[in-house]
């Protein structure tokens, strides 16, 4: 699939941008500070209802304007000779629900626009994935996941919710604890257990998927941009135990080890006062070798294994059908020669393809293709 | 901001449910404007609601005596008993005509977050409603939001000894709908409960 026009109001620093775009590359160059990412995140925020930036909607919206719109001309195909045509309007309401259209058609729900564009980001933020947070690397999961099956985005929702509740319970029940009451109520908390554990047990039994489709191809990955670099090795840990989860295969099993696994924890949450057991606390070791990458990989193999790890997302999406867009916001400018080149090279032949750059340099010759320039929030075709 | 009582008046209408400052505004000078005879009906009903309203006794569902109509009415099946979160979801279970059984009003869900524990709901009262062998079928016509779907499995597992029938209202398409229009959890719970056509 490819975007043959974007549009925004009041989306970021713009007031209004209208850019027609073509399939093949396009590269936006400018000065910082001058609006590039504000493209590309505007078509990240159609494919995954956020923005890789910010985890709130207030900094997307123009500042004295009430709300953003974000629209597309998408177009699928062609798959024969019929290729289909959609227009995606989305209006981001800080603080209130945002609205989408489908073909001006506004019976639809924000949610239904998941799985319609389909991107795959390249940006510097994804060094994080490698040496940041366990929680980076849940997102990355997570995100994938409801980029392949929409629905999940329900599931996770769903999950937060039941965390949120089940968190409260627990602080509240530690707080009467230490304040010398001892009979704080914790009649609800097995059916908090229950409701936790089954949409916990159908998000981990979907990252365990997730995980084992994506191994082979981030090796592969790897391998292409630094060849004889690897073997690189996805090792999923979980909090209910690696034994447990070696155990388990469906969604019923996990099911039966996420309850085991909080009852056996019951004790030490109720005195701490939080959920400790879940896909919340799990992580995603990657390893370079024999050696988990991060505190071991260099900066420039760390690099390597975030691409890798993008790059196996995007072959991921891809074999599911619709290929999906791909968009390199200012990564080329933090990579060396060798990895630029090899970067260049595996995304070239991609349907669509968006790259940010502050200078002309920073585009890799392989890549040349349509340009625009973007200065002081205006976007001229050169 | 407004002087003395006028402000007064907008600030206790913007503490209504679903009225922001500026509909509070609104409706205020509506009523400021307004024949004086209106108001004083309006703020008749206003005295009268809470003097007069109660709670029934039985059910919890809101009463002009000491029982509620339902509660009342000799013709009503005491074996079975709906439970349901507020007075307003007895009036939609009663629009079907459907019912003819008694309810329960629990005044509310589970939810920690909102401060609300099972001792805050009317559940000693539906306890006691129970204890008597009467009742053989309780149905658990909570709100299919994970607030409502936590009461209604803390309420099962509370009754569960009581060895009584226990059902769970459905959930799945609504009539007269598109199937494309579903969404895909409600398409999903609709395929969980699906059920044989006997021809």
């Amino acid at each position: 699939m490819h975007v043959a026009h974007l549009s925004l109001a009041d989306f970021r620093s713009y007031a209004r941008a209208e850019v027609p775009l073509d399939p093949g590359v396009t590269a936006f160059v400018g000065p910082n500070g001058q609006g590039k990412t504000n493209l590309v995140e505007a078509v990240g925020y159609l494919a995954t209802l956020g923005s890789h930036r910010v985890s709130s909607d207030a900094p997307l919206v123009r500042i004295g304007a009430e709300r953003a719109v974000v629209r597309a001309q998408v177009v699928q195909g062609p798959e024969g000779d019929t290729e289909r045509r959609r227009l995606l309007e989305l209006e981001i309401n800080p603080g209130r629900a945002n609205r989408a259209r489908i073909n001006r058609s506004s019976q639809v729900r924000p949610r239904d626009l998941l799985g319609i564009v389909r991107s795959v980001l390249f940006a510097p933020e994804d060094l994080a994935l490698v040496k940041g947070d366990p929680g980076e690397r849940r997102r990355f999961l997570d995100e994938l996941i409801t980029a392949r099956a929409p629905r999940l985005a329900g599931v996770r929702s769903d999950f937060e919710r039941v965390l949120k509740q089940r968190n409260t319970l627990l602080k509240t029940a530690a707080m009467a604890r230490r304040h010398g009451g001892k009979g704080a109520d914790l009649s609800t908390l097995d059916v908090w257990d229950q409701h936790l554990a089954t949409a916990g047990a159908e998000l981990l039994a979907h990252r365990l998927d997730l995980v084992a489709a994506l191994q082979p191809l981030a090796d592969k990955a790897y391998e292409q941009l630094a060849p004889g670099g690897g073997p690189v090795g996805l090792d999923y840990r979980s909090s209910i135990g690696d034994d447990a989860l070696a155990g388990a295969a469906g969604r019923e099993e996990l099911y039966g080890r996420l309850l085991e696994a909080l009852t056996a924890a019951r004790r030490q949450e109720i005195e701490r006062g939080v959920t400790l057991v879940g896909p919340h606390r799990d992580d995603l070791v990657l390893r370079l070798g024999p050696m988990p990458a991060k505190g071991y990989a260099s900066h420039g193999e760390s690099w390597s294994y975030a691409l890798a790890l993008r790059l196996a997302s995007y072959e991921l999406l891809c074999a599911d059908g619709g290929e999906p867009v791909l968009v390199l916001d200012d990564v080329f400018a933090e990579l060396d020669a060798r990895r630029r080149e090899r970067l260049a090279e595996l995304v070239a032949p991609g349907e669509q393809v968006l790259v940010t750059a502050a200078v002309d340099d920073d585009v890799p010759g392989l890549l040349r293709g349509a340009r625009f320039s973007v200065e002081n929030g205006t976007v001229v075709r050169q | 901001m407004y002087e003395g009582v006028v402000q007064d008046l907008i600030d206790e209408l913007g503490r209504l449910p679903g009225v922001g400052p500026k509909s509070a505004q609104r409706i205020a000078f509506h009523i400021l404007q307004a024949d004086p005879a209106d108001v004083r009906r309006l703020a008749h009903v206003l005295t009268e609601v809470k003097a007069k309203v109660r709670f029934c006794k039985v059910c919890g569902n809101v009463a002009q005596d000491e029982l509620c109509r339902v509660c009342r009415d000799p013709r009503r099946d005491p074996a079975v008993i709906c439970v349901v979160e507020e007075p307003k979801d007895v009036v939609a279970i009663e629009r079907t005509r459907e019912f003819r059984g008694k309810y329960h009003v629990l005044g509310g869900a589970i939810s920690p977050i909102d401060g609300v524990g099972p001792d805050d709901l009317r559940i000693a009262e539906l306890l006691r409603r129970l204890a008597d062998g009467t009742v053989t079928e309780l149905i658990l016509a909570t709100d299919p939001n994970l607030e409502g779907e936590a009461t209604a499995t803390y309420l099962a597992r509370t009754v569960k000894p009581m060895g009584l029938r226990v059902t769970r209202l459905a959930s799945g398409l609504p009539v007269g709908g598109d199937l494309e229009y579903a969404d895909e959890v409600t398409l999903g719970r609709a395929f969980e409960g699906r059920r044989l056509l006997d021809v």
